[in-house]
């Protein structure tokens, strides 16, 4: 406990740089999501395909690989990185599918019929999908976005291994040092991810909950 | 009878399935045209053609003048000109008897909410289902619910009214408030087209009957010609079939 409450400034840095994947990947990767979802849904054929490659690749390819990719393949083409934004991209371009499969899944639940009447009103493509189905879908579609983040928010450590200090690296760092003391720090490292990711299942329950009331 | 609806040679298929052949077709106004015919017979599918739910391969459908547009805005504001009633009603679910019913108008004929609250309230009070405005579409038995999706279709004041089996998906002790609904439009000289297993309601507000088989319209009648004389074996035949049970 002592070792916890003497490094808290560590901690503290960890659990900062955490946040700070967590919340840029999910500024970026939200509406990258939002768009693939769309042109996975639209009506021109090769957009779909675009975007049903771009989907299941990322979606099958171990994220180490994508930091791989950004940490050591960009800078051979020209393209240098700072590390943090390095992390920040690959974690976009890792999570915006699983985002997207969670939009596009919550729009399919929508009845056809619903598009149809809104449609046969006279509402165009824009006001259909904004007042009658979006509105439909985002009902279920939150759970499973915050699922989504809950994976990214663990995804996050996977950046200590390319130079970024992350709430692991705090843990590493004081184990190096506290070899008596494992047990408490990783005990220390697994609360501050809890103190994020504990609060995000909780709002999703209830979220689910009100669902099934609603129906 | 000045026309209002013309279909001219009108072809669809669905893969191979040739499901509409060479239609045409005139409604004029204030007609009330009833659609009957054998399941797969490809009602529906003119039906939903009529208002570009579904695509055609070639031939020509004009409402009131002017084609079909193919696409966007244009296309948008003639579906807003014709009304059309579902078999499964598919009411807005997240949206009050209300809204459902004043979304249209204030969307798309830019009413203001409360111009287009004072007609929404006039029509569910026509349709008889006033006292439940401020419910969820769920909360509504299923007649009810097909006679807020007829005011909302109403709301839009089309010109037109497609109806496609509207009371199939009711329980029969309902079947009839809906249609008395629709036989008080035809009278007000609404031009309808009304796809329908109900004989006894054909025969009674129909002007006009298709008799639709295999894609094609095999007849065109007055009720009483179709009902008393069937010209073709395929009518006689669909007739023996309902008429036994
Ligand atoms: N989206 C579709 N894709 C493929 N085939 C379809 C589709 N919709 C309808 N069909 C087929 O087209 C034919 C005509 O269908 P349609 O729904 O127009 O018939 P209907 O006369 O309305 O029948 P019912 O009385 O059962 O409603 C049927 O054989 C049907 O299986
Ligand atoms: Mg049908």
């Amino acid at each position: 406990m002592e070792v916890i409450l003497d490094n808290l400034p560590l901690y503290l840095r960890g659990f900062g740089m955490t946040l700070y994947l967590l919340g840029l990947t999910v500024l970026f990767a939200l509406p990258l999501g939002a768009l693939v979802a769309a042109l996975r849904i639209s009506p021109v054929p090769s957009l779909r395909v675009v975007a049903a490659v771009y989907t299941e690749w990322l979606r099958n390819t171990p994220l180490t690989l994508v930091f791989f990719f950004i940490a050591f393949v960009l800078p051979r083409i020209g393209a240098r990185l700072d590390y943090e934004i390095g992390a920040v991209v690959a974690l976009t371009l890792y999570t915006a599918p699983f985002f997207a499969e969670a939009i596009r899944s919550g729009v399919n639940a929508v009845p056809v019929g619903q598009a149809e009447a809104a449609r046969s009103i006279g509402l165009t493509f824009g006001q259909t999908l904004g007042n009658v189905i979006l509105p439909q879908a985002l009902r279920g579609v939150v759970p499973p976005l915050i699922n989504v983040t809950i994976a990214l928010t663990k995804n996050t450590s996977v950046a200590t291994g390319f130079f970024v200090f992350t709430l692991v690296s705090t843990g590493q760092r004081l184990a190096n040092q506290n070899g008596d003391q494992v047990i408490p720090i990783l005990l220390g490292v697994a609360f501050f991810y809890l103190v994020i990711t504990i609060p995000l299942g909780q709002f999703a329950d209830r979220l689910e909950e009100r669902v099934v009331v609603n129906r | 009878m000045e026309p209002l609806v013309v279909l001219d040679n009108v072809n669809k298929h669905f893969g191979e399935l040739h499901v509409l052949k060479e239609i045409s077709t005139t409604v004029g106004r204030g007609e009330v045209v009833v659609v009957i015919g054998p399941s797969g017979s490809g009602k529906s599918t003119l039906c939903r053609a009529i208002n570009r739910l579904e695509t055609i391969d070639n031939g020509t459908i004009t409402i009131d003048g002017k084609q079909l547009p193919s696409e966007g805005a244009e296309l948008a504001k003639l579906r807003a000109d014709v009304g059309m009633v579902f078999q499964s009603f598919n009411l807005f679910a997240h949206k009050t008897v209300l809204e459902n019913v004043t979304l249209g108008p204030i969307k798309v004929r830019r009413k203001s909410r409360q111009e287009a609250e004072k007609r929404a309230m006039e029509l569910l009070e026509r349709v008889g289902v006033a006292n439940q405005a401020k419910k969820m579409p769920a909360q509504l038995s299923g007649g009810q619910q097909q006679r807020v999706a007829i005011a909302r279709a109403l709301a839009m004041d089309p010109k037109l009214m497609l109806f496609d089996e509207p009371t199939s998906a009711l329980d029969p002790e309902m079947i009839n408030e809906v249609l008395d609904v629709i036989t008080g439009l035809a009278k007000d000289g609404m031009t309808m087209i009304v796809v329908t297993h109900e004989m006894g309601f054909a025969r009674k507000v129909a002007d006009r009957l298709l008799f639709m088989a295999d894609g094609r319209i095999v007849e065109d009648a007055t009720p009483t010609d179709f009902f008393d004389h069937p010209a073709s074996d395929r009518a006689k035949d669909f007739l023996s079939k309902i008429l036994t049970h």
